[in-house]
């Protein structure tokens, strides 16, 4: 087991390196002088030179890596134009709400594809399969940025169920202000008993949650399928059966029970997925989080925010990706002696 | 390492091909119809112009007398905030997301195919780099790592094609390693290393054409996803530019409008929805009759 998890940990060591320099590379891209555009448009000779030197372009491209290597290591990603506010701090500013959509949009997903699955795979070929599939499909074919803009007219412009946008009522930013402990709102308002922006943030997150979770819910839907489908002529499940157990427990818990692994496998890629998504849903719904950061870094054409967010998600799809194999390593034998 | 040659499954029974092929589709509806909805895509694309009620609004008309009109005989889907034809334009968008999907799976083929061939026939330290840089890119989410692209090159269809390109190819590359690697492994490809046949002729001959159908069925199942893609960054503001009649694009123009004109956000994402859930469904139908045994990872 320490072979494996030490093999595992330096391939991700890696993999972060190279992401790094990757973001890097990116950087470099942009078309036109970047010291000409900090120094603004009216700037001298003279001032580009400056920023140029401010910024560390006069230096060879090697030594400029190797400081953007340690101004990340260190936590110094940069100041965004936009802001000008250290990218990071925006960022840890802004990932709380987001983690919390994604959060709640896989929980949804995860309600709503388990029993879906399930029906799916007790009866294939039928038309409660058929219809299911197709659904799931749909899921993943959603171009979300248009289905949260319908579901917001729907539901809210038109039949006022819920609220159209923001991350609670704005009248208790006055009445019932929220006091920033861990800096999500659904622990602090209950940490510090503020219910009514409890019940307010709830309310505004599930609009945006439902629309995050579309690609999940489709995905997931058929990997369970595929998983039950799998295991159910295993023989193990069928002694279950031979035991004398419901059709619904066989497939709802013993079939069920081996297909969590590969789905908890695929929820650590999907977190990832989902966390992009945001960048097309939270501007819709004025969602304070990282996609509503990044969208406006993108209108302002500010690069140190946009690679922050960037490396940021990375570095998170990467560990999740890490904590996943761990897990399964720990309880599955036949991976870490592979 | 090479990997010992998959036995062949044996309990599939032996069918003509024609019965095989009529028994698949009968057991699979989705597939039909994800076929039928793909064909009608590409004939809407072919023949735009002569389906378009109004061409010319596909480009950069304008009529300031017909702002914003809500759906009608004579405008089906409406008119835009300058007084397009909805229609016309939705009709013409089939030529640019699909032609792009198409433009972007070639290249991160051309790109990826060679790549991953290479590295699973050859192994060794060659295999280890080009492994290492397809994790790289593979760390990232692909959305993610083309809007990055985009976002810092100029906004344009190309810097979408670009940007999705270079985020799709370790995929390919990836897949295709795996085939070849098992394939390299094979008597008859030993054989032809016996008989002293240069690398590239048993490569481009015996092992590229033997580990390439999982690519394919891998390639129609992206199709719908790249549409995704590329409609999220015109969304954004990264990709196409007015008057390209993109539904991505429409979309976000649109935005200002919506409460007021729900029809000019509704149907181009209708149609976004549409090509993408028909395009996948012929991809995963076809994955399914040619390849049952795999499990759907995204």
């Amino acid at each position: 087991m320490t072979l494996y998890v030490v093999r595992r940990l330096a391939t991700a060591i890696g993999v972060v390196a190279g992401v790094i320099v990757l973001t890097f590379v990116i950087a470099r891209l942009v078309p036109g002088d970047p010291a000409a555009t900090w120094a603004g448009p009216h700037a001298s000779a003279a001032q580009i030179a400056a920023a140029r030197r401010f910024l560390g372009l006069d230096r060879p491209p090697a030594v400029q890596l190797v400081s953007y290597f340690g101004g990340i290591l260190t936590g110094n990603w940069g100041v965004s134009i936009h802001t000008h506010r250290p990218v990071l701090s925006d960022i840890g500013n802004a990932a709380p709400a987001s983690i919390e959509l994604v959060t709640a949009a896989l929980i949804i997903a995860v309600i709503v594809a388990v029993p879906l699955g399930l029906v799916s795979a007790r009866w294939p070929g039928r038309a409660a399969d058929h219809t299911i599939r197709a659904g799931s499909i749909l899921g993943v074919s959603m171009p979300i940025f248009w289905l949260a803009l319908i579901l917001q007219l729907l539901l809210s412009d038109r039949l006022h169920l819920l609220p159209a946008a923001g991350e609670f009522a704005p009248g208790l930013l006055f009445s019932h202000p929220l006091t920033r402990v861990t800096g999500f709102g659904l622990i602090d308002a209950p940490l510090t008993g503020n219910w009514p922006m409890f019940g307010s943030i709830l309310a505004h997150l599930v609009l945006p949650a439902l629309v995050v979770a579309a690609y999940p819910a489709g995905l997931l839907t058929r990997m369970i399928r595929a998983q039950v489908l799998d295991t159910i002529g295993d023989t193990h499940v069928q002694m279950v059966r031979a035991l004398g157990f419901s059709e619904t427990t066989v497939y709802a818990r013993f079939a069920m029970k081996l297909a969590w692994n590969p789905v908890a496998a695929a929820l650590a890629l999907v977190f990832g997925y989902a966390l992009v998504n945001t960048f097309l849903v939270e501007a819709i719904f004025d969602w304070p989080g990282l996609g509503e950061y990044a969208t406006a870094s993108i209108s302002s054409l500010d690069t140190p925010a946009i690679l922050g967010v960037t490396l940021f998600i990375a570095l998170v799809y990467v560990a999740a990706n890490l904590v996943v194999d761990l897990i399964q390593a720990t309880m599955d034998p036949r991976i870490r002696l592979r | 390492m090479i990997e010992a040659p998959a036995p062949f499954p044996a309990e599939a029974p032996v069918l003509p091909r024609g019965a095989a092929l009529r028994r698949g589709l009968r057991a699979n509806p989705l597939l039909v119809a994800g076929g039928i909805g793909s064909v009608l895509v590409v004939l809407v694309a072919l023949f735009a112009p002569l389906l378009a009620p109004f061409p010319a609004d596909a480009g950069s008309a304008t009529h300031p007398f017909m702002v914003l009109q809500p759906p009608s005989a004579q405008h089906w889907f409406g008119t835009d905030d300058v007084g397009r034809d909805i229609l016309s334009r939705v009709i013409y968008g089939a030529r640019v997301s699909p032609l792009v999907a198409v433009l972007v799976l070639a290249i991160a083929s051309a790109v990826g195919i060679p790549l991953g061939v290479v590295a699973g026939y050859f192994g060794g330290w060659l295999d280890e780099a080009i492994m290492r840089v397809t994790d790289i890119f593979l760390a990232f989410p692909p959305l993610l790592l083309a809007l990055a692209f985009a976002a810092v090159l100029p906004a344009s269809l190309t810097t979408v094609i670009i940007a999705i390109a270079v985020t799709w190819w370790p995929w390919y590359t990836r897949l295709i390693r795996g085939q070849a690697a098992s394939v390299a492994g094979r008597p008859y490809v030993e054989s032809c290393r016996a008989l002293g046949i240069p690398a590239y002729r048993i490569l481009l001959r015996h092992v590229l054409p033997n580990s390439v159908t999982p690519l394919i069925v891998q390639i129609s199942l992206d199709f719908g996803g790249v549409i995704l893609t590329a409609s999220a960054l015109s969304f954004l503001g990264l990709g196409a530019q007015d008057p390209v009649p993109d539904w991505g694009l429409m979309v976000a123009e649109g935005q200002n409008y919506f409460t007021t004109a729900w029809w000019v956000v509704t149907f181009p994402g209708l149609a976004i929805l549409v090509t993408a859930f028909a395009f996948t469904l012929l991809g995963d139908g076809l994955r399914d009759l040619l390849d049952p045994k795999r499990t759907f990872l995204p």
